[in-house]
């Protein structure tokens, strides 16, 4: 398919440009370090343990607790999953007679 | 060559199970998805089935079975499991097998996990049907199916410093019949060839397939399209193909300068590259598929936007675009050829470029190994079609 370069743009330089209008910040290769490595990421959530143990706590059904039926399977240092945490007693006991 | 005609019924769920489930990187505050990348069977050896899937991080064996009778006439038991006294039994029978309901059960037979630092993106079985490889960014492992706690590193395409890094794994596989041979594509839109007799550690290939570039041609989008999100061997293992973001590449292995076909899916999209960045779309990873194996038909067929799939008939050279929507296809009626208007005039039953839903998009399509049977995968559906009868 011939691109007649004199005196037309290609479209993929024509959208280029619509780009760079829009983002001018926008470094001039797509494909360095950089973008591959967020690349790499993409996608990563990141995942405060904190945070999540204290929405369990304060959940009304409590999960016990249970080895998941793969345990045995794992090899290697098993990535713990929540259900393998042993439940944390609250640190304050409310008394039975507190109204 | 006809083939028995097969029934016309509609397909019901034959198993559902949850392969994965969402794990804690408690090191590095990272949640690992439990979502599949890839699934993928392996050869049937005898009654039940097998197959492996990966999420990110760790590969699943599953074996399928199915029961369809049950032992009763214990002598010992009653018919609900509880144990008779057994001072009550006072005659012997033998206990007989009966049929039952069919049940379909998944239980996970191997783990394979902890041998990848990146996401893996890849898994294919070799052909001596003992080892299988699993793709990440940057590295491919190898693996015995029985093996769970070891695993070769086979390619390792992670510079010395990262700010030199320039491209990365995108899709790998097995070839076919020789089971020391294996490719896998970068996102530049190379493709290596490795012979695992060659070395143990495959960083150097035995065959680059490139197509040269044009350098004028160049712009800000050239190698994000250039890209290849899947690579599949064809059956015979002569042939390769490879899907880039506009484009379906049939490669010769014994050519690597250039594709021997190259078919365009959705060309209209060159010029929408610019809101196809801003909107993540150009990122998308299409997966392609050949025909099952009929030596006489050669047909590759890949997925499109607002729900199109295309087909390209290599001997014939001609090609269609089919729709999977229940709104535009009444069941058992024959799949109207859609036709998509790059610009100006837009004839009577043609879609404008500007009216395609670039949310619905088909990134998974499958050929039958043996029957003219599809599976199409929309966002949220499943659509099985087959060939029509003469």
């Amino acid at each position: 398919q011939d691109m007649q370069e004199k005196e037309t743009v290609t479209p993929e330089r024509a959208e280029e440009v619509k780009l760079k209008a829009k983002y001018p910040n926008l470094g001039q290769k797509p494909g360095g370090s950089d973008f591959l490595m967020k690349r790499l990421q993409k996608g990563q959530k990141y995942f405060d343990s904190g945070d999540y143990n204290m929405a369990k706590a304060k959940m009304k059904n409590k999960q016990l607790p249970s080895v998941g039926p793969d345990k045995n399977l794992v090899t290697g240092d098993h990535i713990p999953t929540p259900q393998d945490l042993p439940q944390r007693k609250s640190s304050l006991v409310t008394s039975k007679l507190a109204g | 060559n006809k083939t028995p005609s097969h029934s016309r019924g509609e397909y019901n769920v034959y198993s559902t199970f949850q392969s994965h489930e969402p794990e804690f990187d408690y090191l590095k505050s990272l949640e690992i998805e439990e979502k599949i990348n890839k699934i993928r069977w392996l050869p049937q050896k005898n009654a039940a089935q097998f197959l492996l899937s990966t999420n990110d991080k760790t590969i699943k064996l599953w074996k399928i079975s199915e029961r369809d009778k049950r032992p009763e006439g214990y002598n010992l038991k009653e018919e609900d499991g509880r144990y008779r006294d057994p001072t009550t039994v006072t005659t012997l029978r033998v206990p007989v097998f009966r049929p039952m309901d069919l049940m379909v059960e998944a239980s996970p037979r191997r783990i394979f996990a902890n041998a990848h630092t990146y996401h893996i993106n890849s898994i294919s079985i070799n052909s001596d049907y003992e080892t299988y490889l699993s793709a990440d960014d940057l590295r491919i492992n190898l693996w015995h199916l029985e093996i769970t706690d070891r695993s070769f590193n086979i390619v390792d395409i992670k510079p010395a410093n990262m700010e030199e890094l320039t491209e990365v794994i995108t899709a790998a596989e097995f070839h076919p019949n020789s089971c020391n041979t294996f490719v896998y594509s970068s996102s530049k839109g190379t493709i290596r060839l490795c012979d695992m007799r060659a070395s143990a550690l495959c960083d150097r290939h035995s065959k680059l397939f490139e197509e040269p570039e044009d350098p004028s041609n160049r712009s800000f989008f050239s190698e994000i399209i250039s890209s290849i999100s899947d690579v599949k061997f064809s059956h015979s293992g002569r042939y390769m193909m490879t899907r880039d973001y506009l484009s379906v590449k049939i490669w010769d292995l014994n050519m690597e300068n250039r594709p021997v076909e190259t078919y365009q899916v959705h060309e209209y999209l060159r010029s929408k590259l610019c809101s196809l960045y801003e909107n993540d779309c150009i990122f998308d990873k299409f997966e392609c598929c050949w025909n099952g194996s009929d030596r006489q038909v050669y047909i590759v067929m890949t997925g499109s936007y607002n729900n199109f799939f295309r087909m390209f008939d290599r001997n014939t050279k001609r090609d269609i675009t089919l729709e999977a929507s229940r709104e535009n296809n009444k069941p058992r009626t024959v799949l109207k050829p859609r036709k998509v208007c790059a610009s100006g005039k837009r004839k009577k039953d043609e879609i404008s470029v500007d009216s395609l839903d670039f949310n619905k998009k088909i990134l998974h399509t499958a050929w039958h190994p043996k029957e003219n049977i599809i599976a199409v995968a929309t966002t949220n559906n499943l659509y099985i079609f087959q060939d029509k009868m003469n």
